[in-house]
């Protein structure tokens, strides 16, 4: 039997799948609907220092026919009164004693701080969470991101926590950082039971064009908001991973946060070392039922693979996350175009010979439109088989027998490395290149944006 | 059997002739344009007559500039509204989508079309302005697509252009021809009167050009003439009886459907004799308009059948019946129709009863009025044979296209001669 509960930092739920502190979690009314709907645990709102919220408050980036492919928003912590947050934090322990239920706060002063976590201990929670994250108007009274910009004051604070709280705490981390390491150390430093991140990106996510102000326009003005949903998480994947392989984080448990939607984005996450995942944009879209999707295909995952428990596969992926310099140098993989499946749409084509490397040829005579790959110009970068709108249709193909392995690692201990900027060993020599007035030579087939006559 | 009821009012008829390609609302031309992959020198480019630019005007859709989308169609076809509905899409621009060959429903190229034409047409949005006048003035002979696009192309080079049409409404065939599901008399008005505002090109309605005088006249007082003239009357067939009351050709038939609606008399049991596009529209209009019985008549086999599947399956979906390797030997009738007799392949004899016979047998060509003009090349047919790279007839002053020069295709490549010819003449005057 598959068991997807899980033990967080001394937090128990019975399975990984919580709800971010947001808007999903601004009240007991809805946890205990998310709690019902499947979820096991729920971080609440941000609860601390008195607030005041602006009309219009979200913006989105929508690609092709996808909405909200990027969102964001200039909300701030929870404008509720602390009282009622706190007694429905303990109406919802009532009905769900087994369901996780963690605070998030943020408050300013080492008084505030001690306040408020007896307050919620006191209501119930099963933890607690440090909003260090908020990128937006919080940061601009130093709170928020503005703390976890700067490693030392985190450290501090974090430190007051873990004087203070008798629950376990999590530090929520910004991304907006350039070395992630810098606060999660801090953080571990401080004493921190466990961390999650990420929280958003500052971000515009558009202007409009009429009034030209940022999205969300509030009354003719607009500021950088916070960004989140699918477009995020490769950057939260990309942090999740830097903070699970370094040594003196590895061993504090993550929970992941990011462009979660589906039970894949769930599996990729606890690859690399998450074993709690947060989500609030795909619930702010389709409200709490996507769990039932995200729970069935991890159990469907974890049955495939024979994994009992989430532990069994968290981090697996960490090992093949490497440096570069650590690559195979003579893995040598071709472009493969499956003739019965392509559709003749020659994006392939205009790709490769645009935005690559002119290894695509078209053949005038063919009606069909297939393109053919010249594969001794192909240098296996992949970009056909991403454009390609047919489903397994290019498909790149190992032509190296495998007998072969070099790194550039190992080229530099062997001081075999090119180190001029003419070197015979550097990669691009050899490489077929057309010289530049073949691009007039060539006769432009691509009729778009001609004359329909020629006079 | 019979699906439809006889319309008996303008409610009525509109409902047995709803539109086939709908206007798109704004969220169903956001979806359907963000299918398109914008193929590289796009094979649906390719199949459209006119060359328009798809995949730029689909992307334009898309990122909500609809009027420069509106600017792309308009740029290589002057009849981009009509064309977007009424166009057999299927096999031209949305029977070349890639998407086809992976069996999975093309790129709506046609209805994305007319959505973005339409919304300049109701804004009114002047895109072209006449060039700079040159001096010189082009007669044009039918305002049906072919005149109106060489008319509007000749506009925007600077030539004055005054349009000779012999009925009182532009649009040709667009208007007195085609199935009243494919396009609305407004839709087909609207545009032109769009082009019209914008180009100011004269129309000189209720003037037929018929005589050698006329013809005399056009040559000395312009500098070249452009033929438009379509096709004739539904031709005569010489079969027994064919004068008898109730029997009638299918153009005039449906000129007077598109005129008159709900008014149009027709028969309880109708037969249509032909099997090409016309005899599908003909026995399609004839279901929806009432009849009891339809049933098309057809020389020979099914296989052998002039007209597009697609329209041969809307006739059958709309109740009409198909008689195959029936040759019409006589209408029968005391005065007025009462039945035809027809021999099978076998030359075995046998009849149908009806009170109507539509006869979709081709048109006429124009050939008297053509046989006018000095050392005007035509073929046996009565077609005006032209050089197809600038659609200039054998003589010199005179260039032509559409129905006139290819004995009847569709609108788009009436106006794709239209366009071509004005640069034929363009050219031949700058020489
Ligand atoms: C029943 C039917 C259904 C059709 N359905 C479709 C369809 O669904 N889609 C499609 O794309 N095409 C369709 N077509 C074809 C299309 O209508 C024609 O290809 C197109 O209209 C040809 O344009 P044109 O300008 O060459 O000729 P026409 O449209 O025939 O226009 C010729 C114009 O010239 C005028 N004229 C003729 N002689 C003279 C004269 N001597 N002096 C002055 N004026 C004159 C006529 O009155 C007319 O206005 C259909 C045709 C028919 C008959
Ligand atoms: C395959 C690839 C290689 C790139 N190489 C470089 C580079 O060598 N130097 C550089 O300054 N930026 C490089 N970039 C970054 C781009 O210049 C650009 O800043 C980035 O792609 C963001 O723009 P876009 O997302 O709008 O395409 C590269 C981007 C890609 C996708
Ligand atoms: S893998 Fe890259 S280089 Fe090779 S054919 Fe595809 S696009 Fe071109
Ligand atoms: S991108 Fe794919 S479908 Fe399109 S031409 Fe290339 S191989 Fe064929
Ligand atoms: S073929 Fe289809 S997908 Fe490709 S550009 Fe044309 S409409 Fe778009």
């Amino acid at each position: 039997m598959t068991d997807i509960s899980i033990n967080f930092a001394g937090i128990k739920s019975p399975n990984p799948f919580w709800l971010a502190s947001a808007p999903p979690t601004n009240s007991g009314y809805q946890i205990m609907k998310a709690f019902d709907a499947g979820w096991g645990g729920a971080v609440w709102k941000t609860l601390g220092m008195p607030t005041i919220n602006v009309s219009s408050r979200y913006g989105s980036v929508n690609y092709r026919n996808i909405r909200m492919a990027g969102f964001n928003n200039i909300e701030l912590i929870s404008d509720r009164p602390l009282e009622d947050n706190l007694r429905e934090i303990e109406e919802v322990k009532k009905y769900y004693p087994n369901h996780a239920v963690i605070a998030s706060l943020m408050v300013d002063s080492r008084e505030e701080w001690e306040a408020i976590i007896k307050e919620v201990q006191d209501a119930g929670a099963d933890g607690i969470e440090l909003n260090f994250g908020c990128p937006h108007g919080m940061c601009e009274r130093g709170m928020g991101s503005a703390v976890g910009q700067e490693p030392e004051v985190l450290k501090t604070i974090v430190g007051w926590v873990m004087d203070a709280a008798k629950i376990p705490v999590i530090t929520k981390l910004s991304p907006n950082i350039s070395h992630i390491t810098d606060p999660g150390l801090a953080s571990v430093q401080g004493g921190t039971d466990a961390i999650s991140l990420i929280n958003t990106i500052k971000s515009i996510v558009g202007i409009d064009l009429d009034t030209y102000a940022p999205y969300p326009v509030v009354d003719g003005k607009g500021t950088n908001g916070g960004y989140c949903g699918p477009a995020v998480k490769p950057i939260a994947m990309h942090m999740l991973k830097e903070l699970a392989q370094h040594p003196e984080i590895k061993s504090t448990p993550i929970s992941g946060i990011g462009g979660i939607e589906t039970w894949r984005d769930v599996v990729e996450f606890i690859l690399l070392g998450a074993t709690s995942v947060q989500v609030c944009t795909a619930v702010m879209h389709y409200g709490f039922g996507i769990v039932r999707e995200m729970e069935a295909g991890l159990r469907q995952f974890m049955t495939d693979k024979g994994y009992q428990t989430i532990y069994d596969f968290a981090g697996k992926a960490l090992p093949n996350v490497t440096e570069w310099r650590h690559l195979n140098l003579k893995y040598d993989v071709k472009a493969h175009i499956n003739k019965e499946k392509c559709v003749g749409c020659d994006l392939c084509y205009i790709a490769c010979d645009d935005g690559a490397h002119q290894a695509i040829k078209i053949n005038d005579n063919d009606r069909n439109r297939i393109p053919e790959i010249i594969e001794e110009n192909c240098v296996g970068c992949n970009l056909c088989s991403l454009v390609c709108p047919v489903e397994d249709c290019i498909t790149m193909v190992r032509k190296d027998d495998g007998s072969q392995h070099v790194t550039w690692d190992e080229l530099t201990l062997a001081d075999k490395i090119p180190n001029t900027f003419n070197d015979d060993r550097a990669g691009g020599k050899g490489h077929f290149v057309p010289t530049p007035d073949d691009a007039l030579k060539a006769k432009r087939k691509d009729r778009s944006g001609q004359n329909q006559f020629d006079f | 059997m019979s699906q439809y009821k006889k319309p008996k009012n303008e409610q009525e008829f509109e409902a047995n002739f709803k539109q086939k390609k709908p206007l798109m609302n704004d969220t169903e031309a956001y979806y359907a344009s963000s299918k398109c992959l914008f193929c590289y020198d796009a094979p649906c480019m390719d199949a459209c007559p006119t060359g328009i630019d798809i995949p730029l005007f689909i992307k334009q859709i898309h990122t909500k500039n609809t009027e420069g989308a509106a600017k792309t169609i308009y740029d290589s076809n002057w009849l981009g509204n009509a064309c977007g509905t009424i166009c057999p899409t299927g096999v031209l621009c949305e029977g070349a989508c890639v998407y086809n060959h992976q069996n999975v429903l093309p790129v709506e190229i046609g209805r994305l079309q007319n959505y973005a034409t339409k919304s300049v047409i109701e804004s009114g949005k002047q895109l072209y302005k006449p060039g700079d006048d040159n001096g010189k003035k082009i007669a044009v002979i039918g305002a049906g697509p072919a005149g109106i696009a060489c008319a509007c192309e000749l506009r925007t080079l600077g030539y004055q252009v005054d349009i000779f049409e012999a009925k009182d409404k532009p649009s040709g065939l667009t208007v007195y021809g085609i199935a009243p599901y494919k396009i609305t008399n407004e839709e087909v008005l609207d545009e032109v009167k769009y082009l019209q505002d914008q180009l100011g090109y004269n129309v000189k309605y209720n003037s037929p050009i018929t005589s050698k005088e006329q013809l005399k006249k056009l040559e000395d007082n312009y500098d070249a003439i452009f033929l438009g003239v379509g096709l004739g009357k539904t031709a005569y067939r010489n079969i027994p009886g064919e004068d008898k009351e109730g029997v009638v050709g299918a153009v005039e038939f449906i000129e007077e459907l598109r005129m008159k609606h709900a008014e149009t008399k027709v028969g309880d049991n109708v037969i249509v004799l032909g099997a090409g596009n016309t005899a599908m529209d003909a026995a399609s209009e004839s279901a929806r308009m009432g009849a009891k019985t339809v049933t098309l008549a057809y020389r020979g086999p099914k296989e052998r059948m002039g007209a597009y599947s697609f329209e041969y399956d809307l006739a059958v979906s709309a109740g009409v019946k198909s008689q195959f390797n029936a040759s019409p030997k006589e209408i029968l009738g005391n005065g007025k129709v009462e039945g035809v007799l027809f021999t099978d392949e076998n030359g075995k004899e046998f009849t149908i009863e009806c009170d109507m016979v539509i006869k979709a047998t081709g048109q006429e060509k124009q050939g008297n009025l053509l046989g006018m003009i000095d050392s005007l090349q035509l073929d046996k047919n009565n077609i005006i044979q032209v050089n197809s790279k600038t659609n200039q007839t054998t003589n010199p002053k005179y260039f032509a296209g559409g129905d006139a020069i290819n004995g009847g295709a569709e609108v788009v490549n009436g106006a794709y001669d239209g366009k071509l010819a004005a640069r034929g003449i363009h050219q031949y005057l700058n020489q």
